[in-house]
């Protein structure tokens, strides 16, 4: 009873990081094509193509897990949307650049810090994943607060779309650091993330010429499977063609 | 850290090991599997029949695309070798890193128009604005060479250009 408790703990803590990934990755690849400049353009993809990788790993062993002929396919195309586990700020819209590059750097940020403690987690798979993992993050922590100070110390309209994009987006940052039961597989310290997380943002944003916003209410749901509407969209495209050709490859 | 074929390898094994020596990136094809560092371990069960290959390789980024078509490869490479029995695992521990790039493999590099990564392993770190590496024009030689993207053509490059000779070049960068 006792294992096959901490066998359901482990896959949802995989779940949410594979989700996290896979979610992220697919706002980002929507740049792929329409980035403002080519060399940007050619970034985000990049950045894209690393956290599908990542999710690909978490969803690989997750399946390996829960065997019963579950694949990385069948955990990303067929589950529904209360399953999913990724936090909210992941499936929110891209918004303008400047909310993209804004929120990839808060989800960087958390992801770096996270891994830096998954990587010494007892279960040597997750360690591993966390380790390979975190090399790319380091890239992708860079460009995106380079992206934030850019646009906040810049013109008078790149601040204008930071500062809405701050206010868009702060209210999803909490639930990043706020866990719920599952991520004690994670063995990580979850306050010192929080204090990593919050020490880093303010100096960036320092950096950036803003201010800090006041803590205030945090909204939470997405690792629970409490979407906001923005997921069922990005499910319906994502999912489309192995629900309406089961098994279909190319 | 490239792992050299050594005389403790059965017949099989060292049979392998060379003709792995002809499996090339699919996106850098000048660098085979073995310059690249990627292929961790050969082992073959000659007990089954027909002999067990077992080959685990580690990707060079996690999302590498490349790596389903370096598996497929060597399938077809060991294949009509007389291995048709073949399993190729993939692990990421330890993770890859571009200190294991052979030294064959950064000339051969040079030579195809990428800078290789730089011999003093420089791995990126969350400081913003960091200056850059110095890194030598492919081309022409020059270090008077500026980056205009952490991120290049693949995962695995960053994107320069030349000062001097104005080319822009693809850098190999350290991972
Ligand atoms: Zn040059």
């Amino acid at each position: 009873m006792q294992a096959s408790t901490n066998l359901i703990s482990t896959t949802d803590f995989l779940l949410h990081l594979a989700d996290n990934a896979l979610i992220m990755g697919h706002r980002n690849s929507e740049w792929c094509g329409h980035g403002p400049v080519l060399e940007q353009d050619i970034a985000i993809s990049n950045i894209a193509l690393d956290c599908i990788g990542q999710a690909r790993n978490f969803y690989q062993y997750a399946a390996r897990l829960m065997g019963e002929g579950h694949t990385e396919d069948s955990l990303a195309y067929l589950r529904d949307e209360r399953a999913f586990r990724n936090c909210l700020i992941c499936e929110l819209p891209n918004g303008d650049w400047a909310q993209t590059v804004l929120r990839l750097y808060f989800f960087s940020t958390y992801q770096y810090f996270l891994f830096q403690q998954l990587q010494h987690n007892s279960d040597a798979e997750l360690a591993g994943i966390a380790a390979k993992s975190l090399k790319e993050v380091t890239y992708h922590l860079r460009w995106s607060s380079e992206w934030v100070i850019r646009l906040g110390d810049g013109t008078e309209e790149s601040r204008q779309r930071i500062l809405q994009a701050l206010d868009a987006l702060w209210p999803y940052t909490g639930e990043l650091y706020t866990p719920v039961a599952y991520e004690s597989v994670g063995e990580a310290d979850m306050a010192s993330i929080q204090t990593a997380w919050l020490d880093h943002v303010k100096a960036v944003l320092e950096e950036a010429t803003l201010s800090m916003p006041d803590m205030g209410w945090m909204q939470q749901g997405g690792k629970t499977g409490i979407h906001t509407e923005h997921l069922g969209y990005i499910l319906a495209e994502m999912q489309f063609l192995q629900r309406a050709y089961p098994g279909a490859e190319w | 850290m490239t792992i050299v074929p050594a005389t403790y390898y059965n017949a099989s094994e060292q049979k392998i090991w060379s003709l792995l020596e002809t499996v090339c990136d699919p996106e850098v094809p000048v660098l085979t599997v073995l310059d690249l560092g990627i292929v961790r371990a050969v082992s073959v069960d000659e007990s089954s029949t027909p002999v067990a290959v077992t080959i685990t390789i580690t990707p060079t980024y996690s999302g590498c695309p490349a790596m389903d078509v370096i598996a497929m490869s060597i399938r077809m490479v060991l294949l009509p070798e007389g291995f048709p029995n073949i399993d190729i695992k993939q692990v990421l521990s330890p993770a890859w890193t571009t200190d294991w790039m052979s030294e064959a493999g950064r000339q051969k590099l040079m030579a195809y128009g990428i800078a290789p990564p730089n011999p003093r392993q420089s791995v990126c770190t969350p400081d913003r604005f960091q200056e850059e590496e110095a890194i030598q024009c492919p081309q022409c030689h020059s270090w008077h060479t500026t980056m205009v993207s952490q991120f290049g053509s693949t995962a695995c490059k960053a994107l320069y250009k030349c000062e001097d000779c104005k080319e822009p070049f693809d850098y190999f960068k350290c991972h």
